[in-house]
């Protein structure tokens, strides 16, 4: 479904963010990026939203070259993609549900079929009580939950997480992984870029190690480090 | 485009408009003055036009009978002046046409002259057409020695001054009218683009959540046509207005100047300042967008 055949990116800047990258991911898979920061996590996201442009090799995403891709296409690719950000990136004066519903009104969608899907999405992430709440009124963990429920207005093939953990306590990081399990097992393909080393340990899902731009390790059921450092 | 989405659309451009203030203001004033000037001199201009083909060309003279002049003398004065090098056409103008004519240039105040009509102190006269304003002075000369010609008189090239006044205001009107445009544009360009700033937050959520490139730009595109819109609406109600009160008050005051009174032209002109105004909107906000909106 997801493909990176000899990825190179290197930034107008000079910077080199990714070398050589060459990785599938199949349908229904759950798969951790791991690294220190700047190994190249964030480029790689970008170039699966068509933010970025690979300088050499080619990423194949739902059968299509996205460097094929017209401008006015690269929308419609997005709706194939859920986003969730360590910084949840909700709209501050808008309700949880007008959060929500947002996703499909920029998209044009019918107001019967934002009427009808909105709800699901929200019981979906146990979030229908506080649905007339603001952004600044819920805990991190809350807001986590809508914006997990806005990613999945679009039933998308693929849902990046960036770090959706990182402002979030352990425990509350426990129900999130939960969820974003779930959604998985429905069969959404999930990646999810993180520094948590015991979600990446406990979890035992395929692991793929950036380091310098480069790929260091592809593991399936991996932890965090590698199998010889974790003892 | 749904109807639900246009509602979204105008209401995100009112709502930046108002949230602009000053700045959707200034905007909206420059292209009123703008368009003010345009509509303002393209008015002078058909005036000055429409006035000077009443008047006497450069290739024209009048010449005045005598009041004793018999009907046969006329005729032979009229075949006298026809001979002449140069001419191409002689109209005669009886002295009860010449009244006529004054009276009806005087518009409500013509009954004035109403007591003249039975002495009739205007001559008749005779409108003589020359192929070339330069051979006027010296067929005038000629046409002064003929039995029976009281007086010849010529435009000496009023009119041609007159052309070359308006000659000078289209050019002076336009270039104001385009300075004040481009400022106007690149106000809108400014407000759009602080619009843009103050909404970056939500467009960079927009994007990845897969709205298309004219769904983001659409509210600023409204605002920028809004705004100017709003201008030249302004323009428009103030030359439509100003033009109705300054041919009302000159009737008053000068009868003997007919200015141009034709509904149809008047609404070309606002009209046309309505387009202008929402053209220059949309190169304002389409200047902003490509520099700073991305997509």
């Amino acid at each position: 479904m997801l493909q990176f055949l000899n990825v190179f990116k290197q930034y107008p800047n000079g910077v080199k963010a990714l070398s050589d990258i060459s990785v599938t991911i199949k349908r229904g898979e759950f798969v951790f990026l791991v690294g220190p920061s700047g190994a190249g996590k964030t480029t790689l996201t970008r170039l699966i939203l068509r933010e970025e442009l690979p300088t050499r090799g080619q990423v194949i995403f739902a059968g299509k070259n996205l460097a094929r891709l017209k401008g006015r296409e690269v929308p419609y690719l997005r709706r194939k993609i859920g986003m969730v950000f360590q910084d949840f990136r909700l709209l501050p004066q808008h309700t949880v549900l007008e959060n929500v519903a947002f996703a499909m009104e920029v998209t044009g969608a019918p107001g019967r079929e934002i009427r009808r899907v909105v709800p699901q999405m929200l019981a979906m992430v146990g979030m229908e009580a506080k649905r007339n709440c603001l952004p600044h009124q819920l805990s991190g963990g809350e807001q986590q939950r809508v914006c997990l429920a806005r990613a999945m207005v679009h039933n998308p093939l693929l849902l990046i997480a960036d770090e959706p953990t990182g402002n979030l306590d352990p425990d509350t990081s426990w129900e999130i992984m939960k969820l974003l399990a779930d959604i998985n097992s429905k069969g959404t393909t999930v990646l999810m870029a993180t520094h948590a080393q015991e979600i990446v340990d406990r979890m035992k899902r395929r692991v793929i190690a950036l380091e310098m731009g480069r790929m260091v390790r592809d593991e399936e059921g991996g932890g965090y480090l590698r199998a010889a450092e974790n003892g | 485009m749904r109807l639900k989405t246009v509602e979204r659309h105008v209401n995100e451009a009112l709502r930046s408009i108002w949230r602009n203030g000053w700045l959707s203001v200034a905007s909206v004033v420059t292209v009123a003055v703008s368009l003010f000037i345009l509509g303002f001199t393209t008015l002078v201009v058909l005036n000055v036009d429409y006035l000077a083909g009443n008047l006497e060309s450069g290739v024209e003279m009048t010449v005045f009978l005598q009041n004793n002049v018999t009907a046969d003398q006329t005729q032979a004065l009229n075949k006298e002046l026809q001979a002449l090098p140069g001419v191409v056409s002689v109209q005669f103008v009886s002295k009860d046409q010449a009244l006529a004519d004054i009276k009806q240039s005087m518009g409500d105040r013509g009954d004035l002259l109403s007591g003249l009509a039975e002495d009739n102190p205007l001559p008749d006269a005779f409108r003589v057409k020359t192929a070339d304003p330069a051979t006027i002075p010296a067929l005038a000369a000629q046409a002064q020695h003929l039995d029976g010609v009281d007086q010849v008189r010529y435009g000496a090239g009023v009119v041609e001054k007159l052309l070359a006044v308006t000659h000078w205001l289209r050019i002076g009107g336009l270039l104001m009218m385009v300075l004040v445009g481009v400022s106007a544009v690149f106000l809108i360009a400014t407000t759009i683009r602080v619009s843009v700033h103050a909404r970056r937050y939500e467009i960079g959520i927009m994007k990845f959540l897969g709205a298309t490139n004219w769904f983001v730009r659409s509210p600023f595109l409204l605002e920028g046509v809004g705004l100017g819109f709003a201008g030249s609406l302004l323009a428009g109600a103030a030359v439509y207005l100003g033009y109705v009160f300054v041919v009302n008050a000159a009737q008053q005051a000068l009868p003997f100047l007919q200015l141009m009174d034709d509904p149809l032209t008047l609404a070309t002109v606002v009209g046309g300042i309505l387009v202008l105004g929402m053209l220059i909107g949309v190169l304002g906000s389409l200047f902003s967008l490509r520099r700073y909106l991305k997509v």
